[in-house]
C-alpha cells in the first residue's frame, strides 16, 4: 500500500520494520522528527526509545546496545553528527553494527537549519580518529529512506560496521507516497555480542589493541573487510545517460533536481545525462569511470564547495574534464538554474 | 620453602589466567599497593556470592580501569573516556536480566564523563556504578583530576591545585544524592582492612540492589595509587585513610527507593505501528482514475498559521488516493515559529524529478506578500488564486491571471476562520479540476476528527467552489493580457 509519508518518518518505519528495537537520540532541526517518531512508535512494538543527555551520549547508548546485540539507530544534523564522530570510530573499531542518520544541515559550526551536503568529507571520508569507513548511503526520496534504511542495518551487520543515512533537510522534510509492506524480516546472530547470558559470558567488546602488531593485525583486517565492502556494495543509477554528452553528476536531493535538469536540456536539444551515486562509500567509481566514457564532459552539482567533487575526480582519474557548480548555505539550485550554468558555460566556450 | 595452606581461593569471577606480555608474566597491570586488584577483588566475591557471574557485564573505561577484562570472568565491554554510564545503560536495557558493572575512575566519572553519570543516575538506571578515586590521573601519569585536593601536586598542577586556578575537589557521592532516582549511594576507603570489610558490604548490597531492580547505585571508593603518588603503598593507604577521608568523608549518602509510577506505552502490532492497511484497487481501478486528474505544480503561501502546509498535505494526500505520483516540500525552519510558510506540491502521471518548484503553474498566496513575493515566478498562463476580493491597486502581472477569493472572509461568515484553506482548496478544485472534489472530501474527513470542524470544513469546501462557480468570471484579472477574463 501506499501512505503519503515525511522522509524522517519513512526512516523510523524502515527501522521498524527492519527489526530496530532501539533508539537512542538527542534533537536537533532537522532531524527531530526521527527522535519524535521513534519516541512514539518503538515502544508501541516493545522496543527502547531513550533522549539522550547529549550526542555524545546517545552513540554510546548505541555503542552499548550493539553491543548487545541489538539493531540500533540514532539520528542526528550535523553539529550533533559531529560530536558523535569519537563514537563511530569507536563503533567501527570494536567492530559494532549499528545504523546512524544525519539529516545534513547549513555548516560549518551552528551555520542553519537549510539543506546543505556539507558532511560528506566529515562522513565518507571518516570524521573521526583512525583507520575506518562508514559505508555511506543516500537517498533521494521519500521511498528510498526507507529502502536505504532497511539496507542500511542489512549492510551494518553484515560488515559489523556503523551505516549512515547521509541525507538533507529536504529529504528528510518533504512528504511522498511510501509503498510500505511488512516484510520478514531475518537478522543474523550475533555470537560475539555480550549480553548477560552464559552463552556470552567469554565475549569481549572493544577496540583497543595494546601492542603494535596487535593493533597491526586488526587494522589489516578492517581494511580487507573494507575491500570486499568496496568490491560488493558500490550502488549507483542513471537516467539517460546512454547517448549523453554532458554527464551531470549529483546524489541525494540534487540528483532529483538534476533529473529535472536533464528533462528541460533534452527539451532544448541538449544531451545531458545524470550519474547519481546511491551509495558514497563505497563510491561507484568504475560505474562512473564507465558511464562517462562515451561524454565530452562531466559536470558535479553539489551543495557545498567541492566535496564529493573529490571522488569524481579521482574516479574519472583525468580522463575527463570535471566542471563543478554548486549551492551552499541553504539554497538548492533549481533544474531551470543548472540548465542555464550549463549553457551559460557552454556559450562561454564558443 | 615451606608447606602453607590456601585459607581463601581467588574468586571464581576471576579467570585463571590472565594474559601479560613477555617479561611480566607474573605481574598484574596494577601496581603493588594499587587499590584496584582489591576493589576488582570485592565485586569478583560480590558477584559470585550472589550468583551473578553468567549475567555480570563490566563496563570498563578508559584509565586503569580498561584492564579489568583481563581478569573479570564475565561478559566485558569496553567504552570510550566518561562514556561507561550510557554504554551500560543501553546494556542494561537491551537485555534487562543482565547485571551490567560501571568501573570508573576518577578522571572518567567526575570530569569528562560528568554528563554521562549525572543523567544515568538521573535516569536511575538499573546498573551500578563503581567509582575509583584515588585523586589522580594513574594511567596517563600523574596529571591533576577533578578530585586532586588543594594544594596537592600533579604534573598539571605543579604548585599544587590552586582553588583559584582549577577549583575545589569535586564530591560525587554527595552530587549524585542530591538527585530523585539513586537508590544507594555510600562512599568507603580501602585504607585499611576494617574500611576494605565495609567496602566490600557496601559494594555487594549495590549488586544485591541491582538484582532485585532496584536502580541506580553507585559506590564511590577512595583507593591508595601510590606509583604515581610517590608513595610507598603503606604510606599511600595512610594517606587515603587521613587525609583523602577528610575531604571526601565516608557514609552513606542516599539508601532508600524513590516513589516511581511506572507508565508503560500502549502495545500494538507492527502493521497497525506502521500503518499498514490492505491495498483495495486493482491496476485496472488505478488506470482508470487518471481521466479524473491532471499533473500540476503548485506553491501555497502565507502567514504562519493559515494552514498553508496543511493544504499542500491535503491536495498531496488527494493526489497519492487517486494513485498519482506526488511530493510535498515545505518550507521549514525559524520562519515555521513566526512570519510566512509555504510549500509546493507536485501532482504527476510520471515519476517526479526535482519536488523543488521554481515556476509554478499554480500558486495559492494566502496573503500580500506571498503574492507580491511568488507571482513573478509563475509559469506561462499560470493561475494564481488569492486570498482578497480584488489584488493590490499597484500590482501588475503579464503571463499569468489572478482569481480572486476572499477566503478568510468567506471562513469567518462560516463561522472558523481555520478553514479558510478549505475554502481556497475548494476554489482550487473548482478552477483547475486537477482533482475531483469527492476526494478532497474523503482526505478531510480521514484529517479532521472533531465533528464540529468537519462540518464547518464541509461548509468551506463547498463555498470555495460554488465562489469561483457564481462569482468569478470578470474583474479579478490584474491586467488583461490575454491569458486571463
Amino acid at each position: 500500500m501506499r501512505q503519503l509519508c515525511k522522509g524522517n518518518v519513512a526512516i523510523v518505519k524502515a527501522a521498524i520494520t527492519a527489526g530496530c528495537r532501539s533508539y537512542y537520540g538527542y534533537p536537533i532541526t532537522p532531524a527531530s522528527e526521527i527522535a519524535e517518531y521513534a519516541a512514539l512508535l518503538i515502544p508501541q512494538v516493545g522496543g527502547t526509545f531513550l533522549q539522550a543527555e547529549s550526542e555524545v551520549a546517545a552513540i554510546n547508548m548505541v555503542y552499548g546496545a550493539s553491543s548487545a546485540g541489538q539493531r540500533v539507530m540514532t539520528g542526528s544534523s550535523g553539529p550533533g553528527l559531529s560530536l558523535m564522530q569519537e563514537g563511530i570510530s569507536y563503533l567501527a573499531g570494536a567492530e559494532l553494527p549499528a545504523v546512524v542518520v544525519d539529516v545534513v544541515r547549513g555548516g560549518p559550526g551552528l551555520g542553519n537549519i537549510a539543506p546543505e551536503q556539507s558532511d560528506y568529507f566529515a562522513v565518507v571520508k571518516g570524521g573521526g580518529h583512525g583507520n575506518y569507513r562508514n559505508i555511506v548511503l543516500a537517498p533521494a526520496s521519500v521511498q528510498d529512506m526507507y529502502e536505504l534504511t532497511i539496507l542500511a542495518f542489512e549492510l551494518a551487520d553484515k560488515y559489523r560496521n556503523p551505516a549512515v543515512i547521509l541525507t538533507d533537510g529536504f529529504v528528510g522534510q518533504m512528504m511522498e507516497p511510501l509503498e510500505i509492506e511488512e516484510r520478514e524480516v531475518k537478522q543474523p546472530e550475533k555470537p560475539w555480542a555480550v549480553k548477560g547470558t552464559a552463552e556470552t559470558r567469554k565475549n569481549l567488546i572493544t577496540s583497543i589493541q595494546l601492542s603494535a602488531d596487535q593493533l597491526e593485525l586488526h587494522v589489516r583486517h578492517l581494511e580487507a573487510k573494507y575491500k570486499e565492502c568496496e568490491k560488493n556494495e558500490a550502488r549507483y543509477e542513471t537516467y539517460m545517460a546512454d547517448d549523453a554528452e554532458i554527464l551531470l553528476v549529483g546524489y541525494g536531493i540534487v540528483s532529483r533536481v538534476l533529473r529535472s535538469t536533464v528533462d528541460i536540456a533534452r527539451q532544448h536539444g541538449m544531451k545531458l545525462g545524470l550519474f547519481r551515486p546511491i551509495s558514497l562509500w563505497p563510491y561507484p567509481s568504475k560505474a562512473l569511470a564507465d558511464t562517462a566514457k562515451k561524454c565530452s564532459k562531466v559536470m558535479v552539482v553539489e551543495l557545498s564547495t567541492g566535496q564529493m567533487l573529490e571522488d569524481v575526480k579521482l574516479a574519472l582519474n583525468g580522463t575527463k574534464p570535471v566542471d563543478f557548480y554548486s549551492r551552499v548555505g541553504g539554497n538548492v539550485p533549481s533544474a531551470e538554474e543548472v540548465h542555464a550554468e550549463i549553457f551559460a558555460r557552454m556559450e562561454a566556450l564558443v | 620453602m615451606s608447606e602453607y595452606q590456601v585459607a581463601q581461593q581467588k574468586s571464581p569471577v576471576f579467570y585463571d589466567r590472565y594474559f601479560r606480555k613477555d617479561e611480566l608474566q607474573h605481574q598484574t597491570h596494577y601496581c603493588p599497593g594499587c587499590g584496584h586488584g582489591v576493589a576488582h577483588k570485592l565485586i569478583g566475591e560480590a558477584l559470585a556470592e550472589l550468583g551473578l557471574q553468567d549475567r555480570a557485564i563490566i563496563v570498563s573505561p578508559v584509565g586503569c580501569s580498561v584492564f579489568a577484562y583481563y581478569y573479570f570472568d564475565t561478559g566485558n565491554v569496553q567504552a570510550a573516556h566518561g562514556r561507561a554510564p550510557a554504554v551500560a545503560t543501553a546494556l542494561r536495557r537491551s537485555n534487562p536480566e543482565s547485571i551490567v558493572v560501571s568501573y570508573q575512575g576518577d578522571g572518567d566519572l567526575a570530569a569528562i564523563g560528568t554528563a554521562e553519570i549525572i543523567h544515568a543516575a538521573n535516569r536511575g538506571e538499573n546498573i551500578t556504578v563503581i567509582f575509583i578515586n584515588n585523586s589522580i590521573y594513574g594511567m596517563t601519569g600523574g596529571q591533576m583530576a577533578p578530585t586532586t585536593l588543594i594544594g596537592q601536586t600533579s604534573t598539571t598542577s605543579p604548585w599544587g591545585r590552586r582553588a583559584n586556578n582549577e577549583g575545589f575537589p569535586i564530591h560525587m557521592a554527595e552530587l549524585l544524592s542530591a538527585l530523585e532516582a539513586p537508590v544507594y549511594i555510600e562512599r568507603v576507603s580501602l585504607g585499611d582492612n576494617k574500611n576494605i570489610l565495609k567496602a566490600r558490604k557496601a559494594v555487594r548490597k549495590a549488586l544485591e540492589l541491582q538484582k532485585q531492580g532496584a536502580g541506580f547505585s553507585m559506590v564511590e571508593i577512595l583507593s591508595p595509587c601510590p606509583t604515581i603518588l610517590k608513595m610507598d603503598p603503606v604510606v599511600a593507604r595512610k594517606f587515603v585513610n587521613e587525609t583523602l577521608t577528610k575531604q571526601f568523608p565516608l557514609g552513606v549518602f542516599r539508601d532508600r527507593k524513590p516513589e516511581i509510577t511506572v507508565v508503560n506505552p500502549p502495545q500494538r502490532s507492527v502493521a497497525e505501528v506502521l500503518g499498514i492497511k490492505k491495498e483495495t484497487a486493482t491496476a485496472e481501478e488505478k488506470a482508470a482514475r487518471k481521466a479524473f486528474t491532471h499533473d500540476v505544480t503548485m506553491k501555497i503561501a502565507g502567514f504562519g498559521g493559515q494552514g498553508v502546509l496543511l493544504m499542500g498535505q491535503l491536495i498531496a494526500e488527494m493526489g497519492m488516493r487517486e494513485h498519482m505520483e506526488v511530493s510535498w516540500l515545505p518550507s521549514y525552519g525559524p520562519e515555521m515559529r513566526s512570519g510566512s510558510a509555504h510549500c509546493h506540491v507536485t501532482l504527476s502521471h510520471e515519476r517526479i524529478g526535482s519536488p523543488l518548484i521554481t515556476k509554478p503553474q499554480v500558486l495559492v498566496a494566502m496573503n500580500e506578500i506571498s503574492l507580491r513575493k511568488f507571482a513573478p515566478q509563475m509559469a506561462q498562463g499560470g493561475l494564481i488564486l488569492y486570498n482578497r476580493d480584488k489584488v493590490p491597486e499597484d500590482f501588475t502581472l503579464e503571463g499569468a491571471r489572478v482569481v480572486c477569493v476572499p477566503a478568510s472572509e468567506i471562513a469567518d461568515q462560516i463561522g472558523s476562520a481555520k478553514v479558510a484553506n478549505v475554502v481556497m482548496l475548494g476554489a482550487l478544485l473548482e478552477e483547475t479540476e486537477c482533482l475531483p472534489v469527492e476526494t478532497a472530501w474523503g482526505v478531510i474527513k480521514s484529517f479532521v476528527k472533531n465533528e464540529k470542524l468537519l462540518a464547518f470544513n464541509k461548509e468551506a469546501l463547498e463555498a470555495g467552489r460554488k465562489y469561483v462557480d457564481e462569482k468569478v468570471l470578470v474583474g479579478a484579472c490584474c491586467q488583461p493580457d490575454g491569458c486571463g477574463y
